[in-house]
């Protein structure tokens, strides 16, 4: 691999250890300090790298690198190592100088541990979704503010929020108690998949950006499967539905950088290893009795790789977003039903449903309504169209809505 | 907003005589006509079936088995819907399949203690 791909590449995966590390050794508090060091870590890299190519063993490299840099750091700031030095008395009884654990065991640890305590909740799930981006995905204040559509003193204020509560709430790196485990990792779960959406859903129109952080989201989720603590059915229901929807990023954006609606997306460009994926998985988390909504959504996942357009598997949908929405409400479930509910049963049923589900501030909602009435009455399809389009905000969404509009236009003039 | 408590009655005898594919459309029916409920929003507690066996404590201590076999409304389950006014919970109620297999739903406020 070449500098400019293999920097990026280990940034990814490596940035989040030695933060993780560092954050464990430092404390939460001094978060910023760790973060610091894992950076300059990297860019020291870029710079040595280009100058005299990689070494032999990259990753022992930035390790070596991170360790020197954090003992350097402590020598420079007397007052920072005792201030610190009453967190570890576990290091300091045995040895003057502060050990750097990057061990395999520590580094996995620290992950989950920052894991659980960026997703405390008394943190706002926004903040907790920035700091994820930010402290285990390494991503930028730049970056962030791309993905959240927002600026980035928004970003900046929101972090800087955050690390304060984390302060003030003194908010530990460490296991939650097997009692309270079930609860911290639902909040965890929750953030992941919000991560995940947002990398997903958002109306960002940079596909690179948007694919890392669901990328991202994976790799958190994966790293709660592979540790016997955290390794839940809910956990795996969740990587499932990620796999699933993740198989159709290629497909759901052309070459044009334009959205690619589900029923008119070539299945060849399904990512069929990914499916494979998300069905182990899907398996996995099937033991147990617990039906969280990741089980329910990762079914409806599944289904929808199946491009067969049979009545069966829309029925199969409709009944998992039945159980879905009975469980949790929300706009887009209860919009996806009613679609479901014209697939399985028929468009005048579906229309009697979505007439009462009091969404109308909502574009998606009137485009609803609007393919509902195509082909049953075009004039009022058409009204509907409009009424999303004047709604919509995103540019994919209107362009979309405009060539419905187009082509009813087309069709009946 | 107000709470309602739907409570579903019906002969048990009727459940017990369906046929294991009319069963399965049954249920399909109720969770057509629950997830229909829940996409409005206005499901506030999914409730539960209750079994048709059971005692009943009288007076005096005196336990009887339940003598739901008998009766030709039997309590079968209750949900607990959201909506602005009693009105609005009736016609939600009168989507209920129980209505199509012989059974009735009581639509009851809520009063919360």
């Amino acid at each position: 691999m070449e500098n400019q791909e293999l920097i990026p590449h280990l940034f990814r995966t490596e940035y989040r250890k030695i933060t993780a590390v560092l954050g464990k050794t430092f404390g939460l508090e001094h978060i910023e300090i760790a973060q610091d060091i894992a950076s300059d870590t990297f860019l020291l890299a870029s710079e040595m790298w280009a100058m005299k190519g990689a070494p032999d063993n990259p990753v022992a490299w930035l390790y070596t690198v991170a360790r020197n840099k954090t003992l350097d750091y402590l020598r420079r700031d007397k007052l920072f190592k005792e201030k610190i030095s009453g967190q570890m008395v576990r290091n300091s009884e045995m040895d003057d100088e502060i050990t750097i654990d990057l061990s395999t065991q520590n580094i996995t640890d620290s992950q989950l541990q920052m894991m659980f305590a960026i997703c405390h909740p008394s943190l706002p799930v926004e903040s907790q979704i920035g700091l994820a981006l930010n402290v285990l995905c390494g991503f930028g204040i730049n970056e962030i503010a791309g993905a959240f559509l927002t600026n980035k003193e928004t970003i900046n204020k929101r972090l800087y929020r955050a690390r304060e509560k984390l302060r003030t709430e003194k908010v530990k790196m460490e296991f939650p108690a097997e009692t309270e485990i079930e609860s911290r990792l639902d909040a965890v779960l929750k953030t992941l998949y919000l991560l995940f959406n947002e990398g997903f859903y958002s109306a960002g129109k940079d596909v690179t950006l948007r694919k890392d952080v669901c990328i991202e989201a994976m790799w958190l989720t994966k790293m709660l499967t592979e540790n016997p603590g955290t390794n839940r059915p809910p956990a795996n229901a969740l990587l499932a539905l990620m796999c699933f929807h993740a198989s159709r990023f290629e497909a759901r954006t052309n070459p044009q950088g334009e959205t690619v609606l589900y029923q008119d997306q070539d299945d060849t460009l399904w990512d069929s290893a990914l499916i494979s994926r998300g069905e182990y998985y899907l398996n996995r988390a099937s033991c147990g009795r617990e039906l969280s909504r990741y089980h329910l959504e990762a079914a409806i996942g599944y289904w929808h790789t199946i491009k067969a357009d049979t009545a069966e598997k829309w029925e199969h949908i409709l009944q998992y977003y039945n159980q879905l929405l009975v469980l949790e409400y929300s706009p887009i479930a209860a919009l996806n039903r009613t679609y479901a509910l014209a697939k399985a049963r028929s468009k005048p049923e579906a229309i009697r449903e979505a007439e009462k589900l009091n969404l109308a501030d909502n574009h998606l909602y009137h485009s609803l309504l609007g393919e509902l009435y195509l082909g049953i009455d075009d004039g009022k399809a058409l009204n509907y169209f409009k009424s999303a389009l004047s709604l919509a905000r995103s540019r994919a969404d209107r362009q979309l809505l405009t060539e419905k509009i187009q082509r009813i236009g087309d069709h009946n003039g | 907003m107000k709470d309602f408590m739907f409570v579903f009655r019906n002969d048990p005898a009727v459940m017990a005589g369906m046929s294991p594919d009319t069963l399965q459309t049954s249920m399909q029916k109720w969770m057509d006509w629950i997830g229909g409920i829940a996409a409005q929003g206005k499901l506030v507690d999914r409730g539960s079936r209750l079994a048709n066996e059971g005692n009943v404590v009288r007076p005096a201590k005196i336990v009887t088995d339940g003598p739901y076999i008998e009766t030709k409304e039997s309590i079968g389950g209750f949900i607990m819907v959201r909506t602005e006014s009693l009105d609005e919970a009736t016609e939600i109620a009168k989507g209920c399949p129980i209505l199509s297999a012989g059974g009735n739903v009581e639509v009851r406020p809520i009063i919360r203690m």
